[in-house]
């Protein structure tokens, strides 16, 4: 069994197994590590077919981003997560027999799957053998779809001021920073001098 | 040798849990997100293996575009699912009834 071989079910295996016990986990913390672990090994796939920019862009993005936001979405909420999980095996004849018939729909897509005749002709960018994966990448990235480029910029932007204006809020009782207050404070009607006889006080 | 038809199989377990933890977990709300990204992941399997065996970069770049409507998905979905905690004190999705939708 060659090196590729041996890694190629290593990644598989793990990446299957942590989207299975993300589901099934029942902390959700232990839910978003199992989420990471598989986010990672699917990351060690796209290594595997060539595709390394993916695959960093993978760890960046999911590892880095989304599931630390999970995991801070987890930890902010204080839910009692034991009372969501409570009638578990009520759901689980029905989700086994989705799965099931999912599964066999998928498998019988697969067996008579065959490219078509055509399919090598056209082929929109056909990867260039003598430039790198994130080179090649960029050239396409920023020349063919650079419009649809913008376009996932823009869906990022959309989505940021979205979320900031979901989860935004004035609390009354929290006493603010007002910096034009503190610029025009009038010395003169903050501070006065007081002639303090001594033995008297104030 | 590890055709593509491996990679396929890999993608589809994967997606497939995916649909099972929806059924699974349809109270908790951060789980069922999980499970979307897992089944965006699969899709992202798929792509890659594809543009790989079939040497055409363009699965590549489209891969790109799903990891961004990706997090973005899950940036809201978290955001509208603190500001629903702040409001109702719970996650779950069976009190989502206000609408009466």
């Amino acid at each position: 069994m060659g090196a590729e071989v041996f890694a190629f079910y290593l990644f598989a295996i793990s990446t299957i197994t942590g989207g299975l016990f993300t589901v099934l986990s029942r902390n959700p913390v232990h839910s978003v590590l199992w989420l990471i672990l598989s986010f990672l090994s699917s990351a060690g796939l796209f290594i595997l077919l060539g595709a390394e920019f993916v695959a960093m862009l993978l760890i960046i993005v999911y590892v880095g981003a989304v599931a630390v936001l999970f995991l801070f979405v987890v930890m902010m909420l204080d839910v009692d997560f034991a009372s969501l999980k409570a009638d578990l095996a009520k759901y689980l004849p029905l989700g086994l027999l989705i799965m099931v018939i999912l599964l066999m729909e998928l498998a019988m897509g697969l067996a008579v799957w065959v490219p078509a005749d055509g399919a090598e002709a056209v082929r929109a960018a056909p990867t260039p053998s003598d430039t790198h994966n994130t080179a090649a990448l960029g050239l396409l990235l920023y020349d063919k779809y650079f419009l649809l480029f913008q376009l996932a910029g823009l869906i990022l932007l959309v989505a940021m001021i979205g979320a900031i204006v979901l989860t935004l809020r004035h609390r009354k009782d929290v006493k603010r920073q007002d910096i034009l207050a503190q610029i025009y404070r009038d010395p003169d009607k903050s501070l006065s001098l007081k002639n303090i006889k001594s033995g008297q006080g104030l | 040798m590890i055709t593509l038809e491996h990679y396929l199989t890999v993608a589809a377990a994967l997606f497939v849990i995916g649909i099972f933890g929806l059924f699974l977990n349809r109270k908790n709300v951060i789980i069922l997100l999980m499970s979307i990204e897992l089944m965006l992941l699969s899709v992202n399997i798929n792509l890659v293996a594809f543009s790989s065996f079939m040497n055409d970069l363009v699965g590549q770049v489209f891969t790109l575009f799903v990891l961004t409507v990706a997090a973005a998905e899950a940036a809201i979905g978290l955001a509208i699912l603190v500001s629903f905690f702040r409001n109702r004190g719970t996650i779950a999705v069976e009190d989502v009834n206000v609408m009466k939708g």
